[in-house]
């Protein structure tokens, strides 16, 4: 159980699920495998063989509009043949165990699942449960990982500040239910990067994430101070129901990203956020839009990343 | 029937000796020690060379799944578990479909019990009807069916009102309460025990502070009421140390820790495991140390197993949604002897912790080595190694953290009242 069920023996990534325990090595090689995806999309023919005859199923329990229209893009441009499963509507309300899903899927020669479920460790068990030939990739696990987010982040950092080992990052907000926060984290300690710092109120900050290597700030300007890179994170309105935070209002006023928190940052730092935005409770509109932010470039940068993971695997 | 067990090593956990002399019982007890008595002709002989022979365990936790959830398991197969395991007599908590809360079904259960021929049953019957935390049950009449005390086995009654009453009732007759320390709001939407790990992996965490809220509640409640009170499955450094204080200030309570918590911590859940998804959370090394030291001085009264038998399409799911509990009827032996092992205490008092503790918990007496005791036993082969696997296990439970492990630690045979109800197959 306690085997990196993600490398094959040979040591080549067999599925992508947390980017806990991968060596800098394969992250880098994803990183600059979607460097050279780049070009592909911008081209006029957008596609490229590398998965040709492949299908993909993308199995998405929890609804999502983005990711899963990203990862079925890149999976086009690769050529590969994309299902999309909307689970919601499907089998599974009907009682069908998600393993059971699973199996009947691969019955369908099934090459690769996408999959996204609201609890934490779904993609490890699809992984454990699946024959030799398949691969998982985990687009968001409950709280725990959401590994092409995070690369894609790490690929937007170095493409905007050159490198990682010189860098302070900061990640602000809801860090207790983020599975973005926890994988950009694992990602940005194994690149070397030397400082990583989480912002936010007690309540939204896991009791022992200070074991996970990062500096914990509860006063955003002082969290801020110096920073290259900032991530802000989506807050959740059911925050409010589970007594963690009073309203919206009150956590904008302490941890949203205005003009004048992000004046303690360093002049050229970024600003990233892995979307969707809500406007106005963790970013002011005149930082999303301004001139700091690279959100919209991080979802181009995202297409490329994808493709690069699944070109990886499939050719592993 | 005459038995007699040859060359045995006898474990003697209420002397704390241990010694190799033939054991002769007749008439459901144990005739002599030593030598042969005049005019005692066995019916069947066990050969007990290099292997120990105890009194039978006393589990004080096995879910049976009767009445109503047969589908994760039955009473025939559960009692050949207990059987297989060396459990003579066994404890089932009422939360059963419907739970205990009436004397016909605990006696519908004492009855189907009695004619499997194998190991005692007590049950608990519910603190509270339907185990809803509201009203009381009839606990005199509960008792007349067989209860040997009564317990809320869920999270703590979330009503201190209903909890302090239920306890005064019960010392009305003299009754003893079992509670499980786990406050149900600090608890509320938890999977895992809040540490290092939980965070890690993104699972929703039951703090601590869970048990020891509880556990100060009860606590003060049993001062105001006089009630006795067993406290079921520890599971934090803090709260062995609150039962510590509060048996040396002569409190009433009795505590017991499940196997799997006396090694296992939150670090086994690994990559998601969700065999370790038990109640309460296994939790840090730290807390599992803190237990094996209450277990070592006596803090703790029991090791129990709280089988709880659960299918496995329930297991094979995401952590969270995996229904919670482990097989443990045939890992308690071994699970012991490994503790008493690591932690080096001698086998008699090792085997105190399923014996002699566990009796005294129930107000039973036994458990002696001697004559004129009832012949509930467990012959074992203590250093025979085996493979935990799903065929290894005559429970219908094969959910447990340690499939595949090596454990040592076997029953060749169990006795329950002079009958063997168990012999081990000689594949063994």
């Amino acid at each position: 159980m306690n085997a990196n069920l993600q490398m094959s023996a040979e040591g080549k990534l067999k599925h992508l699920l947390t980017t806990e325990g991968l060596p800098p090595e394969i992250l880098l090689q994803i990183l600059d495998t979607a460097r050279s995806f780049c070009s592909v999309t911008e081209r006029q023919v957008k596609k490229v063989p590398l998965l040709r005859g492949k299908a993909i199923f993308n199995l998405f329990f929890e609804p999502s509009t983005r990711t899963r229209t990203t990862f079925e893009i890149a999976a086009k441009r690769l050529s590969a043949d994309v299902v999309n499963l909307n689970i919601a509507t499907s089998s599974q309300t009907k009682g069908e165990t998600l393993l059971d899903t699973v199996a009947n899927l691969t019955a369908m020669h099934a090459d690769m699942f996408i999959v996204r479920h609201g609890e934490s460790g779904a993609a490890h068990l699809i992984a454990r449960n699946v024959g030799p030939d398949i691969h998982v990739i985990n687009a968001g696990d409950g709280r725990h990982a959401h590994p092409t987010q995070a690369l894609l982040d790490m690929f937007t950092i170095r493409h905007y500040k050159g490198g990682f080992n010189h860098l302070r990052v900061a990640i602000v907000g809801d860090i207790l239910h983020s599975r973005v926060a926890r994988s950009e984290i694992h990602a940005l300690t194994t690149l070397g990067v030397p400082e990583v710092r989480v912002i936010g109120p007690r309540t939204l900050l896991p009791r022992h994430v200070q074991n996970l290597g990062v500096h914990v700030f509860h006063d955003m300007a002082a969290g801020l101070k110096d920073v290259d890179v900032v991530m802000m994170l989506r807050l959740q309105h059911e925050r409010m129901s589970g007594a963690l935070l009073p309203s919206a209002g009150e956590f904008f006023k302490s941890y949203g990203l205005t003009p004048e928190k992000l004046a303690h940052a360093k002049p050229d730092a970024i600003v990233m956020h892995p979307g969707p935005m809500n406007r106005g409770v963790e970013i002011d509109s005149a930082v999303a839009d301004g001139r700091q932010s690279v959100i919209l470039p991080q979802v181009t940068f995202g297409i490329a990343v994808r493709m690069a993971v699944m070109g990886i695997l499939a050719g592993n | 029937m005459n038995i007699q067990i040859k060359n045995g090593r006898l474990i003697d956990p209420a002397a704390g000796t241990e010694r190799v002399q033939d054991l002769f019982i007749a008439e459901g007890k144990i005739a002599a020690v030593g030598a042969t008595p005049g005019g005692f002709r066995p019916d069947r002989v066990l050969d007990a060379s290099g292997l120990a022979v105890s009194p039978g365990l006393v589990d004080l936790s096995a879910r049976l799944r009767e009445p109503g959830l047969e589908y994760k398991a039955t009473l025939e197969s559960e009692m050949q578990a207990a059987a297989a395991g060396g459990i003579t007599s066994l404890v089932c908590p009422p939360d059963t479909d419907p739970p205990l809360d009436e004397p016909g079904l605990v006696e519908m259960l004492k009855f189907r019990a009695r004619s499997l021929n194998q190991s005692r049953v007590y049950p608990l019957g519910a603190l509270t009807q339907g185990l809803r935390g509201e009203r009381l049950t009839e606990m005199a009449e509960l008792h007349d069916a067989g209860c040997v005390a009564f317990s809320q086995p869920g999270a703590t009654l979330t009503d201190n009102q209903v909890l302090m009453r239920s306890l005064e009732y019960a010392t009305t007759f003299g009754f003893a309460v079992w509670l499980r320390p786990q406050d149900a709001t600090l608890s509320r939407g938890g999977v895992a025990h809040d540490g290092e790990v939980a965070t890690r992996l993104g699972l929703a965490g039951i703090p601590a502070c869970a048990e020891t809220v509880a556990l100060s509640a009860i606590l003060i409640l049993v001062q105001e009421t006089g009630a006795r009170v067993h406290l079921c499955r520890l599971s934090s450094a803090e709260g062995v140390e609150m039962v510590r204080q509060a048996k040396r200030a002569r409190m009433p309570v009795t505590c017991d820790v499940a196997a799997y918590h006396v090694h296992l911590s939150d670090m086994d859940i690994g990559y998601f495991d969700s065999n370790c998804n038990l109640i309460p959370p296994l939790r840090g090394p730290r807390d599992r140390d803190a237990l094996r030291a209450g277990l070592a001085d006596g803090t703790i009264d029991a090791i129990c197993s709280d089988h709880t038998p659960v299918d496995e399409d329930d297991k094979q799911l995401p952590f969270a949604e995996a229904e919670p509990g482990a097989t443990g009827l045939e890992l308690l032996l071994p699970l012991t002897l490994k503790w008493a092992r690591e932690a080096r205490i001698a086998l008699p008092a090792a085997l105190a912790r399923v014996t002699t503790g566990p009796l005294r918990v129930l107000g039973l007496p036994g458990a002696a080595i001697a004559v004129g005791q009832i012949a509930d036993l467990c012959v074992f082969d203590p250093e025979a190694w085996w493979r935990v696997r799903p065929e290894s296990l005559h429970s219908q439970g094969k959910n447990t953290p340690l499939l595949g492990m090596e454990l040592q630690g076997r029953v060749r045979h169990a006795l329950v009242n002079g009958q063997v109800v168990f012999d081990a197959p000689s594949s063994h």
